[in-house]
């Protein structure tokens, strides 16, 4: 079936390489989200399993077969591209048959399927314009189309929503996860945009410099980061890091950082003078209390929740507030953590410690 | 039209432009004219329009009793649409080539391939002629088609990588992944969409093509293979000169390019407003 087993990848340009030997499992009808900064190499390893990427070194296995020397249009798989892709002197309906029209498929059983994938998407009335006459919105679904109409063991997208503004990106997001449920195919979706991968992913797989950092649940990554990269990339806005030292004060352990005493969480074993990174989101902040103190930089209000922005020894700190605020810019502040929310990394290697 | 122009700006960019055209096609003007004169309309009053009086067919019936003149015509169109054919193909299979594949050396062959719009080729005259009659090709239409074919390359390719590099590779991924091999998408998905840029070249290259005199007269002046230009340098004499005849033959040749020109700009023009609509 649509499993995908990835085993020791690797991808050199030239003398460069940008996929550093990555293993990957990915189980029949999951939703994987690749994400990472631009230039992590989430891009290179979907085009190689699409298999526009040659593979240097390493398996790539969709199902039972191996597919590394496979061209393209024998792995089974259909792909979603980020400027839709579109032929554009064919109509919708050529668009999405095209495929299987090449496959040499009968032309009653392309139509039948042309017209489910049709009415799946709501298209049924556009089926015979041109991709130009089409909105984003529209031009993404007929890609879309052209993915679902081969009934391929793999969905392959490639940030495809990047180009559609805002509202429609919420909207699409929602579809294609609807899509997916209804369909249960096994896919893979490249973004840059950590909330996608939060709302879309089964899985998510965080990656950096040709390397996953973590691979988890959304909110196993939410929860428990690996490393600072993780936790500073999947969260908006984003994790608060400071750097700092564990004391022991009164039998107690807390992080020490820039006069200030932050509290650990109980479950936390790290012996004293460590250097740490002391995490927290911002959503494990309150006002008041003892904790990091500074001047309210700036206030946003962003209707459901709040975000403040403290100036804390010259670095900003973030805390985000379900009820309205009051503070004002230049207010004397300090921000209390919540211990049983803290994160708390390495100094060095940013790995996480508790 | 984005910006609103004032009307001041509006009649000076016109009359600009319409300077420029009458410029540009008053010879074509005086040609045509003239040739439907007689000589001695001709002499005395070159600018007069051919009215009752000084309207003459003379020069079109010396060209048309002039026997080889349809041949002529035949050849020209004969090595111009098979060397733009050529041209195209090449050209644009070269700039896919370039655009589409890493390899190694691409930018020195991009170079080398782009090189001859700087050297004139006629500097290799000698060398072509002295291959030419190595492989027996003197007075051949082969021998024009394979030096124009040459000639219009470098631009070709040129002008054409430029204008792939920017079709979109998901497009062709995208077609890749629909099981098409190169060559389809080479021929159905790119270009199509370089259309414009394939009408363009055309023109550029069929133009010179056309008009040339310099190679029919080394490497093909036999009858049977002269070009119209080269035809219509039988009136013209070391003393005598029929202008009739000249001019006729003149305003003749410039049909076919006109006709091809429309064709073409056709596609380009759509080819424009295709881009600019969206």
């Amino acid at each position: 079936m649509g499993e995908v087993t990835i085993r020791e990848l690797k991808k050199f340009y030239g003398g460069v390489q940008v996929i550093h030997g990555l293993d990957l499992d990915i189980a029949d009808g999951e939703f994987v989200v690749l994400v990472g900064p631009s230039g992590c190499g989430k891009s290179t390893l979907l085009r190689m399993i699409a298999g526009l990427e040659e593979v240097s070194s390493g398996d790539i296995r969709i199902g039972e077969r191996r597919v590394n020397n496979l061209p393209p249009s024998e792995r089974d798989i259909a792909m979603v591209f980020q400027n839709y892709a579109l032929y554009p002197h064919k109509t919708v309906a050529a668009n999405m048959g095209f495929a299987l029209k090449m496959r040499g498929m009968d032309k009653a059983e392309i139509n039948s399927r042309v017209v489910r994938a049709a009415e799946i998407l709501g298209l049924t009335p556009y089926l015979e314009r041109y991709p130009r006459a089409l909105s984003g919105g529209q031009r993404q679904r007929v890609a879309m189309g052209r993915a679902i109409v081969r009934d391929p063991q793999v969905f392959l997208f490639d940030e495809p929503l990047s180009n559609l503004d805002a509202k429609l990106r919420v909207q699409m997001r929602t579809e294609i996860r609807e899509l997916h449920l209804r369909l249960k195919t096994t896919t893979v979706y490249v973004t840059h945009d950590q909330i996608e991968a939060m709302t879309m992913a089964d899985k998510i797989v965080v990656m950096q410099g040709g390397r996953i950092e973590q691979v988890g649940a959304p909110l196993e990554l939410y929860d428990r980061p690996v490393n600072t990269f993780v936790a500073s990339f999947i969260g908006s806005p984003s994790m608060n890091m400071v750097a700092g030292k564990v004391v022991e004060q009164g039998g107690v352990r807390m992080v020490e950082a820039g006069g200030a005493m932050l509290p650990l969480p109980n479950r936390a074993s790290v012996e004293v003078g460590r250097e740490v990174t002391y995490g927290i989101r911002p959503e494990a902040l309150t006002a008041g209390g003892l904790g990091l103190s500074g001047t309210v930089a700036v206030v946003e209000p962003t209707g459901s929740e709040t975000h403040v922005v403290l100036r804390v020894n010259g670095q900003d700190i973030v805390g985000m507030f379900r009820d309205r605020v009051a503070f004002r810019p230049g207010d004397a502040l300090t921000f209390a953590p919540d211990p049983e929310m803290v994160h708390l990394f390495d100094r060095t290697t940013g790995v996480r410690l508790a | 039209m984005s910006a609103r122009m004032s009307p001041a700006r509006t009649i000076a960019a016109h009359a600009a432009l319409i300077t420029y055209t009458l410029i540009a096609l008053f010879p074509v003007f005086v040609i045509v004219i003239n040739s439907f004169k007689s000589r001695k309309a001709i002499f005395a009053d070159p600018l007069a329009l051919p009215v009752p009086g000084n309207f003459d067919l003379i020069g079109y019936q010396t060209v048309m009793k002039q026997g080889d003149f349809f041949a002529y015509f035949q050849n020209s169109m004969i090595v111009t649409v098979a060397s733009l054919f050529f041209v195209l193909l090449f050209g644009a299979m070269a700039a896919f080539a370039l655009s589409e594949y890493r390899f190694r050396g691409n930018t020195l062959m991009g170079l080398y391939l782009a090189l001859g719009i700087m050297i004139p080729i006629r500097l290799g005259t000698v060398a072509i002629l002295q291959m030419m009659v190595a492989s027996g090709l003197v007075n051949t239409l082969t021998a024009l088609i394979l030096v124009y074919t040459a000639q219009g390359l470098p631009l070709a390719v040129f002008i054409l990588s430029e204008f792939m590099r920017n079709v979109s590779d998901d497009l062709k991924n995208a077609g890749r992944i629909d099981g098409l091999s190169e060559y389809a998408i080479f021929f159905t998905l790119v270009l199509p969409l370089v259309r414009p840029a394939m009408a363009t070249v055309a023109v550029f290259t069929m133009i010179p093509i056309w008009n040339d005199l310099w190679f029919p007269l080394i490497l093909a002046p036999a009858e049977e293979v002269k070009t119209i230009t080269l035809g219509s340098q039988v009136f013209i004499g070391q003393f005598v000169t029929n202008w009739n005849a000249v001019l006729a033959a003149l305003s003749l040749a410039i049909v076919p390019v006109l006709v091809m020109y429309l064709i073409f700009s056709r596609q380009l023009i759509r080819g424009i407003t295709a881009g600019a609509v969206k």
